[in-house]
């Protein structure tokens, strides 16, 4: 079965946001680029999935000629094609997005990728869309969050986490499906496949930027997310001082064997 | 501009009002008012419930009117059974219509995040995920607060369509909860029915409930968490920390390098595309503090950190740190908390 995997660029934020002085975007001169997590893993079960059963896996994005970056990173995961939807280094909100990813599959014809993975969500943005716009742009079903996924001929059994317990779904392919983390443990990637993913060709396309009902106006890092930890002190010195905080946080008491006032409980 | 009705996706927790619903009402409450000058008033707030199969309780009605709600609406239709996230959209959309709703608002809850991105989908409107503030303009624009980043960053943007539909961070501040009117109140919202006309593709996905895991503690409710990093050095390191957290009636989180190199299972991983959490104690080792680890954090009580770096961002987010070795304060920790015990 053939598979396309959407994944998208983002900074690679570490320790601390740094805006850029307009508080448009945030400071890349200094961070490299990634794809969220969730994507990473959606390629992972995609790859796993042709491994087992044939067909090849296609990573598509739609970004900056530099997100062809992203591409290679995956395809050295194992994914075999790329397709680059390039913009002009714009923001891209998500009817858009998935408007263009809609018109790129469709363009293949209704046989093409009986399945289509994005992540749950983007790491920057976090829009909860884009898979579903696209799912309903192609007349598929479309499942979300997934942690657990089962290909068997044309059906798919698909598992999310639910409250204390798990939700199932079973839909019939050609359908959509938003993973999550914690799906498979993706692999590194090895030398043949960077290798591979050096050479292999990139599919560039061009479509229009559009504006989207949901307009940015500024970026800002949240109030009073720095403040200064208190040190109690260096090494195991310090966990007398460590027992009076957690003493006076009332975490010392012994749990579910007193009640207040020392009643057994 | 007359006020015009608002709408709010409801989830029940059981039984109960969600605490993430909660907070939609609130953002929901605040769009029902209409800001024209000289004539603020409260517009109707319709909550809307789906699949309750049989009677729903009557403490609910009276909880919604708290929140300000004005009116419950129970959605069902033949077929619709349990979860079916285009059905529920279809059944919004269509209720939103008949109201000539200005706005649809959900929790940003699995559930609600994905019904309100089908809604967006079947009517071509933007959706705002993950809102933390919501106002109307007057001019038939919102301006919005939300969320990127898993809230690590704030946009402010202008959503500019005929009706806005938005989800409502969980982890929102739950807005202006003092100006609840009092429980004693008594008296529940008014309840109507609606059923929307599915079609048969509206019912391709459904969910089918599995019984819960069950048994022990989870990451998402624990009250005290014991945090773990690649500074814990590999999969033995954890035994220190799990000893420690039984004895504080916690459970063990961990750092997305813990799980990408295989030394714990994904379901302990804290963070942006790990577990939330919010524990009255987190208690974060050899963990530097990424933003996306953070994001997991954010709610948490008090944060205590252990770190061999007195520069770590993590210092920066935490009320307390111990600077030092983990491999020698969390015994040293353990064997206090145990003597402390046995002299109890
Ligand atoms: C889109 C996206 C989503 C992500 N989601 C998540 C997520 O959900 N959860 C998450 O955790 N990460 C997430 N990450 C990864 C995140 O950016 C960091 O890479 C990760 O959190 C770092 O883990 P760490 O703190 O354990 O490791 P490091 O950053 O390597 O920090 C290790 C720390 O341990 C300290 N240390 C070392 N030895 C000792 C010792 N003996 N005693 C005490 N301290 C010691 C060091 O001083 C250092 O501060 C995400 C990244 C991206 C891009
Ligand atoms: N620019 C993009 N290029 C390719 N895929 C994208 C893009 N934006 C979003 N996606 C996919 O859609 C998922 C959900 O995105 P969002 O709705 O923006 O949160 C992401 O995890 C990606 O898989």
């Amino acid at each position: 079965m053939d598979v396309l995997v959407c994944v998208k660029r983002v900074p690679m934020v570490g320790g601390k946001v740094v805006l850029t002085a307009d508080g448009q975007e945030v400071d890349t001169r200094m961070s490299g680029f990634t794809v969220s997590p969730h994507e990473e893993c959606a390629v992972e079960e995609a790859v796993q999935i042709t491994e087992r059963s044939g067909g090849t896996v296609t990573v598509l994005t739609l970004g900056p000629p530099e997100a062809a970056e992203q591409l290679r990173d995956m395809l050295a995961l194992g994914a075999h094609r790329g397709i680059l939807l390039e913009t002009d280094g714009r923001e891209w909100g998500p009817v858009a997005t998935a408007a263009a990813i809609a018109a790129a599959v469709g363009e293949l014809g209704p046989g093409a990728f009986p399945l289509i993975m994005a992540g749950n969500e983007a790491a920057d943005t976090g829009g909860y869309q884009v898979g579903i716009r696209v799912a309903h742009a192609l007349g598929r079903p479309c499942v979300t969050g997934i942690k657990r996924l089962e290909v068997a001929g044309d059906v798919l059994r698909a598992w999310r986490e639910y409250g204390g317990g798990q939700e199932g779904f079973e839909v019939a392919l050609p359908a959509v499906v938003g993973v999550k983390e914690g799906i498979n443990l993706p692999r590194y990637p090895s030398l043949p496949g960077r290798l591979r993913a050096k050479r292999a060709e990139i599919t560039v396309l061009r479509p229009a930027w559009q504006a989207d009902g949901l307009r940015k106006v500024a970026l800002r890092v949240p109030a009073g997310s720095a403040q200064r930890a208190s040190v109690l002190g260096h090494g195991a010195e310090a966990v007398p001082e460590l027992m009076r905080v957690l003493g006076e946080m009332g975490l010392l008491a012994p749990v579910g064997v007193t009640g207040r006032d020392g009643v057994v409980a | 501009m007359s006020s015009r009705a608002v709408l709010c996706l409801v989830e029940l927790d059981n039984g109960d009002l969600a605490a993430a619903s909660q907070r939609a009402l609130a953002v929901a409450r605040s769009l029902a008012v209409d800001p024209s000058p000289g004539s603020p008033s409260a517009g109707a707030l319709t909550a809307v419930v789906f699949g309750v199969a049989g009677q729903l309780a009557e403490s609910v009605a009276v909880d919604l009117a708290r929140h300000g709600a004005t009116e419950l609406c129970l959605v069902s239709a033949e077929g619709l059974t349990g979860y079916a996230p285009v059905a529920w959209a279809r059944g919004l959309e269509q209720l939103a219509a008949q109201r000539t709703a200005a706005a649809v608002v959900a929790a940003a809850t699995d559930h609600g995040s994905e019904v309100l991105a089908h809604c967006g989908a079947l009517t071509g409107l933007p959706v705002a995920a993950n809102c933390v503030a919501a106002a109307a303009t007057g001019d038939g624009t919102w301006q919005l607060v939300r969320q990127r980043w898993a809230g690590s960053l704030l946009e402010e943007a202008v959503l500019e369509a005929p009706c806005a539909l938005l989800t409502v961070a969980a982890d929102a501040a739950a807005g202006d909860l003092t100006a609840l009117a009092p429980a004693t109140a008594g008296h529940g919202v008014p309840v109507v029915k609606f059923t929307p006309s599915l079609q048969e593709a509206d019912l391709r996905v459904r969910a089918t409930e599995s019984a819960e895991q069950g048994g022990g503690l989870s990451l998402a409710t624990a009250r005290v968490v014991i945090g773990g990093g690649r500074g814990v050095g590999g999969p033995e390191g954890f035994a220190a920390l799990e000893e420690l957290a039984g004895l504080l009636g916690g459970v063990v989180g961990v750092s997305r390098v813990v799980t990408s190199q295989g030394w714990r299972p994904h379901r302990q991983q804290v963070g942006q595309t790990g577990t939330k959490i919010s524990p009255e104690l987190y208690l974060a080792c050899g963990i530097s503090g990424a933003i996306q680890h953070m994001a997991g954090c954010q709610s948490a009580r008090h944060i205590v950190v252990v770190n061999t770096d007195p520069d770590a961002p993590i210092m920066s987010r935490a009320d307390y740190a111990v600077i030092g070795d983990l491999n020698e304060v969390i015994p040293a920790l353990v064997a206090a908390i145990r003597e402390t015990a046995g002299q109890g």
